[in-house]
């Protein structure tokens, strides 16, 4: 016999207990320790935690673009991680939701925001089917590069059609709007009450005097209403998210993404499924496209969507773990904020992301946060192989390796050599 | 739409079509080497090109001198070939380094396919920012001053110094088809032949179609499918190098993110033509050069790229796999 299950089977076997163990707790214990654990994330940008907080950028500011950049994974996770189907031109999505909004609440119309939302929603879904019927015929890398053209001729065609602001742009796409009383500069400041800021001198906090977020004002000064609006939606869309993949739906994703034909021949219309996930992840897009362009600066323009974010957005799902929805979101937090947290670094900081990325599939082959479904299969094999006796199974270095691949690459063979 | 301007100059789109399809042709044969091999999108292999471009103005610098100069092809030859050897040689190098560092690792551990696309991608953020910050790589040694004319201004554009001026070689009707264009063609060809006898001819062009079809039989059979891996890089750096130089010739500057959208033609170029097949990319890479160039006669040219994207989407409506569509395994000896 090999060694029995290696150290990281055993604490990935952990993982899966621990998250079976929550699931097994009462309900009513479980929604306390959610709600608590919202409440940690609503009052993060007050609380200003050290280490966590950034000092040269504005720490709300980042939370903002790291749970926007959570929410885009979150979507985005449904068509990689669910639906296994790579696109690479997801920003094509999140540009339409932008810019619809940019054209009925500025450019062309004067529509109020709430109402552009689910009207951003439609047309971005409508977006995702145009695109998903014709495409989702090809397969595997084809769709890749599709897709990646079609990020490409959107973003090109905001940048040539004059309706659409053209290079320019559009600006004053109008803010939510505020509860409370409109500030009115330079002495109401609207809203209804002050929510202060702490500060920390090293570990001990206290209130910040000077500075506060007014409840509830969305306007050019403070990100941190923004960074609760958009948390909301995040949750909304992670309780849908869940209801989604755990109906008939999610088990026709993961059928489909596992062997197509197998999946067709068991009845699952995979086609339909797989233009459904399109839909639904560019309608996830489509809202957080919706949100950024109404958020602090209130200006899009072509340059806010370089095809290279669409690659960021790609990164972000799969460095989480593509198929876990908390994967994805902590993928998303973690591609907005650490550059921001080590602009010590600045000119350095993409090449360190860089390196990070090479370093990851090495270290953490399935993601950092796999779905439990992943773990549990790979100790399986791993403890079927042990039972079949396991001595062919050679050196095994890093107890992941399963039974032989399908691609079997990266093994050397001794005995001959062509050429 | 301009068809009054693209019918009076259709040899001239034509020609200058071709010339910029046999570059695409060059660099998405190392996409397509790599794919079908091993069914893998090289992410990185923009940056494998664009570390050729350099390598040419480097040369130019090297020899030549930082002075601006204007020469004609002919004056401008041995230095072009001293150039085509750095940048093959320095492309060479940078796609075995790639393969060892950001995919060996990756696969050996029989990561899912995603995962190494994203250590791909992080290569490639890592190689394009390693040039764009080579001048502070250079200030940690002090080398610096001594190498200011190849390191400064490390994010900027960084044009060869010899501009090589076009002249007309032959005409067809009215338009004097230019030197350049006609080498850079029959460059191209010359080595897509030459790569295509390669693969099918000889004895290890046969173990790379081998490990194509199936690596588990291949390495069964003896084919040391490791060396494989590393020749199909090999191979597509060497292409990529020498697209680089003539890239260089026909448009004479680079900089450090230059590879990125070439890149993303050339791969499409690839699966036009039928990802993993070799005449594949070079049909799919003509084809979309000269389209592209009519494209923009007809749209003007800030629709050119929309026009290649289109094209691609009409094009796998109707052949799913590519206009050639068979892979690199299938070829018949």
């Amino acid at each position: 016999m090999t060694a029995p299950l290696t150290a990281r089977d055993r604490l990935a076997l952990q993982w899966v207990g621990m998250v079976e163990r929550w699931n097994s707790l009462p309900r009513a214990s479980r929604l306390l320790i959610v709600l608590l654990l919202a409440l940690l994330f609503y009052a993060l940008p007050l609380l200003r935690p050290p280490i966590l907080t950034t000092q040269q950028t504005d720490f709300g500011g980042i939370m903002f673009s790291s749970a926007a950049l959570a929410l885009v994974a979150v979507g985005l996770n449904i068509v990689i991680g669910y639906a296994g189907l790579l696109d690479l031109g997801y920003i094509g999505f999140y540009l339409v939701g932008a810019y619809t909004t940019g054209v009925l609440t500025s450019e062309h119309w004067h529509w109020p925001f709430f109402l552009v939302l689910p009207v951003a929603i439609a047309v971005t879904m409508l977006s995702g089917v145009l695109l998903g019927a014709p495409t989702l015929r090809v397969r595997g890398d084809y769709l890749a590069i599709v897709t990646l053209g079609f990020g490409e001729i959107i973003r090109l065609i905001v940048t040539n059609v004059e309706w659409l602001g053209a290079a320019r742009g559009i600006k004053d796409i109008p803010h939510p709007p505020t509860i409370g009383p409109d500030p009115k500069p330079p002495f109401g400041e609207g809203g209804l009450f002050t929510i202060p800021h702490l500060s920390w001198n090293g570990l001990i906090p206290s209130l910040d005097e000077n500075r506060g977020t007014r409840f509830l004002v969305f306007g050019a000064a403070d990100a941190i209403p923004y960074y609760w609006l958009i948390l909301t939606v995040l949750i909304l869309v992670l309780v849908a998210d869940k209801l989604v993949k755990n109906s008939r739906v999610g088990r026709a994703w993961e059928a489909t993404r596992e062997d197509e034909d197998a999946a067709e021949l068991m009845g699952v219309p995979t086609f339909r499924f797989k233009l459904l996930a399109f839909a639904m992840g560019a309608a996830v897009g489509g809202l957080s496209g919706a949100l950024f362009a109404s958020s602090q600066g209130g200006y899009i323009n072509p340059l806010s969507f370089p095809l290279l974010l669409s690659i960021l957005f790609v990164a972000a799902v799969i460095v989480g773990g593509a198929g876990n929805r908390w994967g994805a979101v902590l993928g998303g937090v973690l591609v907005a904020y650490l550059p921001e947290r080590f602009r010590e670094f600045a000119d350095f900081r993409l090449l360190v992301f860089g390196l990070a990325l090479m370093i990851l599939p090495v270290y953490r082959p399935q993601g950092l946060l796999p779905p439990a479904r992943t773990i549990r299969a790979r100790v399986a094999e791993r403890e079927i192989e042990l039972l079949e006796g396991g001595e062919d199974t050679g050196p095994t270095d890093d107890g992941l390796d399963g039974p032989e691949g399908p691609d079997g690459f990266g093994r050397t063979n001794s005995t001959g050599k062509v050429g | 739409m301009d068809f009054d301007f693209l019918i009076n100059n259709f040899v001239g789109l034509t020609v200058t079509g071709l010339a910029l399809g046999a570059i695409y042709a060059l660099v998405a044969l190392g996409y397509t080497m790599v794919y079908g091999v091993l069914q893998l999108i090289n992410f990185a292999h923009s940056e494998v090109f664009m570390y050729g471009t350099f390598a040419v103005a480097w040369v130019f610098v090297f020899f030549h001198g930082k002075q601006a100069d204007t020469q004609g092809l002919g004056s401008a030859l041995p230095l072009l070939a001293v150039s085509l050897v750095a940048a093959m040689l320095l492309s060479a190098a940078i796609a075995l380094l790639l393969e060892r560092v950001a995919y060996r690792p990756v696969l050996k551990r029989n990561a899912p396919r995603l995962m190494a696309l994203i250590s791909a991608i992080g290569a490639s953020f890592v190689l394009a920012e390693v040039m764009g910050l080579r001048n502070r790589f250079a200030g940690w040694f002090g080398l610096d001053d001594d190498l200011d004319n190849y390191v400064a201004k490390a994010r900027d554009v960084y044009s060869n110094p010899v501009t090589i001026q076009p002249e007309g070689l032959f005409s067809i009707g009215d338009y004097a088809v230019k030197d350049v264009d006609v080498l850079v063609l029959g460059a191209a060809l010359l080595m897509m032949v030459a790569l295509d006898q390669f693969v099918r001819r000889t004895r290890f062009g046969r173990g790379i179609r081998a490990v194509a079809q199936d690596p588990e039989s291949a390495a069964l059979m003896g084919v040391n499918s490791t060396r494989v891996v590393q020749v199909t890089f090999l191979i597509g750096g060497l292409m990529a190098g020498a697209a680089a130089t003539l890239y260089m010739i026909k448009i004479g500057a680079t900089r450090q993110n230059a590879g990125f959208i070439l890149g993303v033609k050339a791969f499409t170029a690839a699966v036009l033509g039928g990802i993993g097949n070799l005449r594949g990319a070079l049909l799919g890479g003509l084809l979309l050069g000269v389209m592209e160039n009519y494209g923009s006669a007809l749209f003007g040219s800030e629709w050119k790229d929309v026009v290649a994207f289109v094209l691609l989407i009409l094009i796998l409506l109707v052949r799913p796999s590519g206009l050639l569509g068979e892979s690199l395994g299938k070829a018949r000896a």
